[in-house]
Parts: structure tokens; C-alpha cells; sequence
């Protein structure tokens, strides 16, 4: 596929826009943990930016590959599947002139830090940065780019549509499930190898209750991410399924939509519940709605993204509270509901209410290959690997570190100085 | 526990792709994908179940 140069520098200003999406998410995991771990959670969001964008372009790219590049296959009752790409390591070969192939390659480099980051919120003051930074280097080296291939560089979850006729393959244009159920999965993950915070669990089970430091920062994270799922949503739709630049304007109503719906719902069963709207919970409702979006914000109507936020957003508080309370997974961030479950609701309302070209029978059947395949795959391999690192690399920090907060344990200084109290109780005499 | 759970999160997740490149495009196809789904749900439940820490351990 070759772009028009006008489409491709639209297309590279929108890919531009994404790393606000990674600053949102930032912002809203350091206000969601406590002020002692602030600088560690930016500080780990750097760490996993620097390395994702250094593995990915050694190899990530290599593997996930564009449509219509080399890759190997397999060859089953005369169909083709494609299971990995066979670009060579280094990003040698790409035509830096606006190619569908350097665009595919910023895009995939973005999401792949964006992938990377969201455990982060699951692990948050308590993950070692070692740790961090092994996870990472398996998550955007290898799950990422191999499942991209198979979703965005013709491989077999794409095809699924031309060679068993199920609608126009997997749909997942802004990566619902590409970054942010396999981001969520491994979030999930990383909180069960760490356990709950110190504290967090009484010895009767019952969950107490850990506020964030600001919540300023973690609305504040909701606008910027809102920007950043714009180009995400727009720049995968017109990269992946030649989506035309005038439908740029509907997707970003779209995205808005369902964010929108999704803050709305959160608002109102909370303060139905609680009396007053939850503004952590809204904040994480309104990211729900982005993450919905991203399977189908391009071909479908403002009416269906409105239900699909509206569904996200209802989802997002009875979720977090049943992870907590009733299965003991302390997720800080709400990262596990948010990114994984709200991404596979979005995956399956594209496969309901989406208006996919071309995909006139059988969509449904397509998403809901593509989320067995997250979960029945990327699932036990993403928990496994990071089992296995963690003998080697452990995730958790000590008791210790834990008790000082991970600002001054990991990084020597806490983010609020002035804030800090008994710090004679950890200086050594 | 665990490990049964995620070996029904495979299995399910093989029926699937078995169902969609062997079976004609049928309601057969549709059953066996939904089929390999309740597999992975049930997969799922077990290991969320064995994750769950024993109440006095907790904290």
C-alpha cells in the first residue's frame, strides 16, 4: 500500500500525538499512588520509554513487520498464516521518505512504550525498576511485536476475513487489544507475582482503602491521554485499514464519545453509591471509554460509541471493586479493569455495533477469535515469562524500601522533600 | 490449580483456532469457537481462584 504524501504527513502528525497518551497514563499512575512513590512511577515510565523505543527498534520491528513484507509462514489445507515478520534488525530497509513502512514503524514504536507503561499502574509502589525494566524488554521484544504482526502486518488473525471468510478479519484499528489488553493481561500478571502492598489487606482479608496523592494530576492525565487516543485511533485506522483522513473528524468525535460516557457512568453509579461522584474512579471510567474505543472508533456511528462508552464506563467501578474485594489483586491504578477488560468490551462492541467495509457476515466471530487467542495465549505466556524473570530479577521490592517509599529506596531523594516525614527513622547513624 | 487453569486457557484457546481453519464456515464453526471460549473461562476462573491468598495470609 502506498500513501499519498498528503495522507502520510497527516498520518505522521497524528502518530506525533501519541506519547501524549503515555504522559496521561504517566500522570494519572504517579497521582494514583502515594506521595512517596511519585517520582519513582514518572521515573519508571521514562525507564520503560527509553527501552521499549531501544528494543523495538533493534528488533520489534523486525518481527512485527508491515502487510505485504517478508515474513514466515505457515501453510495449513492451502491457507497462509503469517506468523512473524521477517524485517531485517535495526529498522535496515525502511525508507524514511513517509512509507507505509516508517509510519507503521513510529506508530508500533509509541504503542509499544504505551504497552509497556501500563503495568506500571498494577505495580506501582512496590515494583523494583530491575524488574521493570526485564518485563519490558520480553513484553516490547517479543508479545507485542508478534501479536501487532498478527493483527496490523498481515498475519493470520488479519486474515481470517480473506481466508475463512469471518467479516474483514480481526478488527482492531487503535489496538484494543494489540496494546492494551496485552498491556492489561500482563498488568494483571505483574500484580499477582508482587501480591498486595503492605497494608493493603487487614488479616480478616478486608481491603483498605489507599488514596491517591493528587488528583490533579490524575485528571489532568485524563485530557492529555485524550489527545493521544485521538492519534492513536485515527493514525492505526488510516495506517492498517486505509480509513480516508476525512473520517479523522468522526473518530475523534468518536473517541470523545466514549470517554465521555465512560466518565459519566462511572459518575453516577458512584454517587448513586457513595452519595458524591469518585473523581479517581470517573478518571479511570473516562480512560475506559478511550481503551473501548480503540477496536472501532473509525467505522462505527457517535450513537454506538456513546453505548460503548456508556458500557466501559458502567463496567469500570464494579470491576475494580470485585478485583479488590473479592479476589484480593491490588491494582492501584484500576489498570487491570481498564486496560483489559475495557479492552475486550471494546473488541466485542466492534464486532456488534461496528460498520466494519466489507465485513458483512461473521465480524463477530473474527473479535471473538482474536480475544481467545489474548487469552488463551498471550495470557499464560506474558505470566510465565514474567514468573520466570522474577527468580532471577525479583519484582518486588524489600519490606524495607517498601516502608520508605520507593522515591527515596530506589531513587535517593523523594519527589516532595518538604512533605517528608521521619526520615530520621531510615537515615543511618 | 494454577496450572490446570492455564493449561484450559491453551486448550480453549487451540479449540478456537482448530474450529476457524477445519470446520466450514457453519453454525458448527460458531458453536466450537464459543465452545473453546467457556473453556477459557473456566480456565480463568481457576486461576484467579488459585491466586486467591488464604484470608489470614493477607496484608
Amino acid at each position: 500500500m502506498i500513501l499519498p504524501p498528503a495522507t502520510a504527513a497527516i498520518c505522521g502528525l497524528l502518530i506525533l500525538l501519541i506519547p501524549l497518551a503515555l504522559a496521561g497514563l504517566t500522570l494519572m499512575n504517579s497521582g494514583l499512588g502515594r506521595s512517596r512513590t511519585a517520582a519513582h512511577a514518572l521515573m519508571g515510565t521514562l525507564i520503560v520509554t527509553a527501552v521499549a523505543a531501544m528494543v523495538y527498534a533493534v528488533f520489534g520491528f523486525a518481527w512485527q513487520g508491515i502487510a505485504g513484507g517478508p515474513a514466515y509462514a505457515l501453510t495449513l489445507s492451502g491457507k497462509q498464516w503469517s506468523w512473524i515478520g521477517a524485517e531485517r534488525l535495526f529498522l535496515l530497509g525502511v525508507d524514511f521518505d513517509g512509507s507505509p513502512a516508517i509510519l507503521a514503524a513510529g506508530f508500533g514504536m509509541f504503542s509499544a512504550a504505551l504497552a509497556a507503561a501500563i503495568p506500571l499502574g498494577a505495580g506501582a509502589e512496590r515494583w523494583r525498576l530491575a524488574g521493570v525494566t526485564a518485563s519490558t524488554v520480553v513484553l516490547t521484544g517479543w508479545t507485542y511485536p508478534v501479536f501487532a504482526h498478527w493483527v496490523w502486518g498481515g498475519g493470520w488473525l488479519a486474515r481470517l476475513g480473506s481466508n475463512y471468510g469471518l467479516g474483514i478479519g480481526f478488527a482492531d484499528e487503535g489496538g484494543a487489544g494489540t496494546i492494551q489488553v496485552v498491556g492489561g493481561l500482563t498488568a494483571l500478571s505483574v500484580a499477582w507475582i508482587l501480591g498486595p502492598r503492605r497494608g493493603k489487606y487487614s488479616n480478616e482479608g478486608l481491603p483498605a482503602a489507599i488514596p491517591g496523592h493528587n488528583t490533579v494530576y490524575v485528571l489532568f492525565g485524563c485530557f492529555l491521554a485524550w489527545i493521544g487516543w485521538v492519534g492513536l485511533n485515527s493514525a492505526g485506522a488510516i495506517l492498517f485499514y486505509g480509513a480516508p483522513e476525512a473520517r479523522i473528524v468522526l473518530i475523534a468525535m468518536n473517541t470523545l464519545l466514549a470517554a465521555g460516557a465512560g466518565l459519566v457512568a462511572t459518575a453516577l453509579i458512584t454517587r448513586t453509591r457513595f452519595s458524591k461522584p469518585d473523581a479517581s474512579l470517573s478518571a479511570n471510567g473516562w480512560v475506559g471509554g478511550l481503551v473501548a474505543s480503540s477496536a472501532g472508533a473509525a467505522f462505527m456511528s457517535p450513537a454506538a460509541a456513546l453505548i460503548v462508552g456508556l458500557v466501559a464506563g458502567g463496567l469500570v467501578p464494579f470491576s475494580i471493586e470485585w478485583l479488590e474485594l473479592r479476589l484480593g489483586i491490588d491494582d492501584p491504578g484500576g489498570t487491570i479493569t481498564v486496560h483489559a477488560v475495557c479492552g475486550i468490551w471494546g473488541l466485542l462492541a466492534a464486532g456488534i455495533v461496528g460498520r466494519l467495509p466489507g465485513a458483512a457476515t461473521n465480524q463477530l466471530l473474527a473479535q471473538l477469535a482474536g480475544i481467545a487467542i489474548l487469552l488463551g495465549f498471550v495470557f499464560p505466556f506474558t505470566y510465565g515469562v514474567n514468573s520466570l524473570l522474577n527468580r532471577f530479577i525479583p519484582f518486588r521490592v524489600r519490606p524495607e524500601g517498601e516502608r520508605q517509599g520507593m522515591d527515596l529506596h530506589e531513587l535517593g531523594a523523594n519527589a516532595y522533600p518538604e512533605l517528608a516525614g521521619h526520615l530520621e527513622d531510615f537515615t543511618q547513624r | 490449580m494454577k496450572l490446570v487453569g492455564f493449561l484450559l486457557l491453551v486448550s480453549g484457546g487451540v479449540i478456537v483456532l482448530t474450529a476457524i481453519a477445519m470446520l466450514p464456515p457453519t453454525a458448527a464453526r460458531g458453536a466450537f469457537v464459543a465452545a473453546g471460549l467457556a473453556i477459557e473461562i473456566v480456565g480463568l476462573v481457576l486461576v484467579f481462584r488459585s491466586h486467591m491468598p488464604p484470608k489470614e495470609e493477607r496484608g
